[in-house]
């Protein structure tokens, strides 16, 4: 069986080049949604430590392909994400390559939290009490972006959990890592198909914090091409390289 | 640690038995108290399974709140299967294989090109069971109500280095897993035709289900 070694070195990328073509700065809990074309560069950067993104993607005109967990860790033999691992929809072809990440561990196996837990973990505050500072949660973020695309309860699969490190033991017990992020830690993902992401930015379900948290991140997007056969995403395994033709021949057809 | 749990329920007194041979789809209803158990008849068989509320089939398994729920990756007896709402839809009440998957997911046509190889798109693929299976259930169900699922019988270990892969299963013939439905359900199998790695020891064969 082939071998390959998740915790070797993570290869540097040059600093994208692109034009900057948008920036935006999210506080704790916000939300946001967009369509970025093939080739594009999504950059998230972690401005004060400990943020958690949570992200789900679709194809931006077919929104029935959608990111897929079991083949994105299978694919590539990882139980977690980093640079310069890919995203795979499920349909066998790539949605994104992370080209740049200063973190190295990306959960995307523990899901998100709900309104029920975080009453539970942090009191519970609504807006009439608390105005636009009330607690917010990760299952009605995606909910509420995922309905401006004409999505709902029927499109949540597994999800990304950026900057967030969860290790599992020889006999499954997964545990979260605090403090993995540190203020200025970042994530480049770019397009290999036109994508819509989904986001938000609540804490992980598994933080043990009892402080309902903050964590604002900054999203910035750079024009960029699709890669070359000698990028560094599709020579982590023959098996991105193939999803890679896939997605080609996708844009082939359709373009 | 992998523990096997008996049961002390007989199948010859079970209400509803019916074997699904390999490549065949399985779709039936459970009510809240049956008890439902899979047997691997001729061992090493992946049963690649979904659950939904049978009261409104939008509220699924979801294999990322039940990993949450439990704190754990793999399943075995007295793991909770919840829903994306959180419904408690099952409990592994019995276990004599002592762990199954859920990160692994179902094989597909398209997912067997990125993985083996591009000629190996004509392989039938679970994905393309599950679908026949939701279409002839009813109209409304389609791709988007599959989530990622529960593969009885299959071992995809992951190590403390974040290391995943499919290794030989740990099951073998005769070895069975039974469940309490805690709400009514529909349960969906695909019976797994992978022929490409170890999950099925490379030899697709029938499995044998039993309601109670």
């Amino acid at each position: 069986m082939k071998t390959m070694n998740p915790v070797k070195s993570i290869p540097m990328n040059p600093p994208p080049s692109g034009e900057l073509l948008y920036e935006v700065e999210l506080t704790g809990a916000g939300m946001w949604s967009k369509i970025i074309s093939r080739g594009k560069i999504l950059r998230i950067e972690d401005l004060k430590g400990g943020a958690n993104v949570g992200m789900l993607l679709y194809n931006g005109h077919e929104k029935l392909e959608r990111y897929n967990m079991p083949d994105t860790l299978k694919g590539q033999q990882i139980f977690y994400l980093r640079s310069p691992y890919c995203l795979h929809s499920d349909m066998g072809r790539l949605l994104c390559s992370i080209t740049a990440d200063s973190c190295g561990w990306h959960d995307t196996v523990c899901g998100f939290s709900d309104a029920d837990q975080v009453k539970e973990k942090f009191g519970g505050k609504s807006f009439q009490e608390a105005g636009n500072h009330w607690h917010r949660n990760g299952r009605d973020c995606f909910l509420i972006e995922l309905g401006k695309w004409g999505l709902g309860e029927r499109d949540l699969v597994p999800n990304l959990n950026w900057f967030s490190k969860v290790v599992s033991d020889a006999e499954g017990n997964v545990r979260f890592v605090p403090n993995h992020s540190q203020a200025g830690d970042y994530v480049e993902l770019r397009m290999e198909t036109d994508v819509l992401i989904v986001l938000n930015t609540c804490s992980h379900p598994m933080n043990p914090n009892n402080t309902y948290q903050n964590r604002p991140v900054k999203l910035s997007v750079r024009s960029g091409e699709p890669p070359s056969s000698e990028d560094p995403s599709l020579q982590v395994c023959p098996e991105n390289q193939r999803a890679f033709r896939n997605t080609d021949d996708y844009h082939k057809l359709r373009f | 640690m992998i523990e096997m749990i008996e049961s002390e329920l007989d199948p010859q007194s079970a209400g509803y038995t019916q074997v699904i041979d390999a490549g065949d789809h399985w779709m039936h209803r459970l009510e809240k108290g049956q008890v439902f158990r899979i047997l691997d008849l001729e061992g090493n068989q992946a049963v690649d399974t979904l659950f939904y509320n049978a009261d409104d089939p939008a509220d699924r398994y979801s294999a990322s709140d039940t990993i949450q729920g439990q704190g754990k990756l793999y399943l075995t007896t007295g793991s909770k299967l919840l829903s994306q709402r959180k419904t408690h839809l099952l409990t592994i009440t019995a276990d004599t294989c002592g762990r199954h998957d859920t990160l692994g997911g179902a094989c597909s046509r398209e997912s067997n090109t990125m993985r083996y190889s591009l000629d190996k798109e004509h392989l039938h693929a679970c994905r393309d069971s599950f679908l026949r299976g939701l279409q002839d259930w009813s109209p409304d169900l389609g791709k988007r109500d599959l989530p990622c699922n529960i593969n009885f019988f299959m071992n995809v270990p992951v190590t403390p280095e974040g290391r995943l892969t499919f290794e030989d299963g740990i099951s073998a013939p005769g070895r069975y897993v039974e469940m309490r439905a805690e709400t009514n359900l529909l349960c969906l199998i695909s019976n797994c035709p992978q022929i490409n790695n170890p999950c099925n020891a490379y030899n697709p064969t029938p499995v044998q289900v039993f309601i109670w």
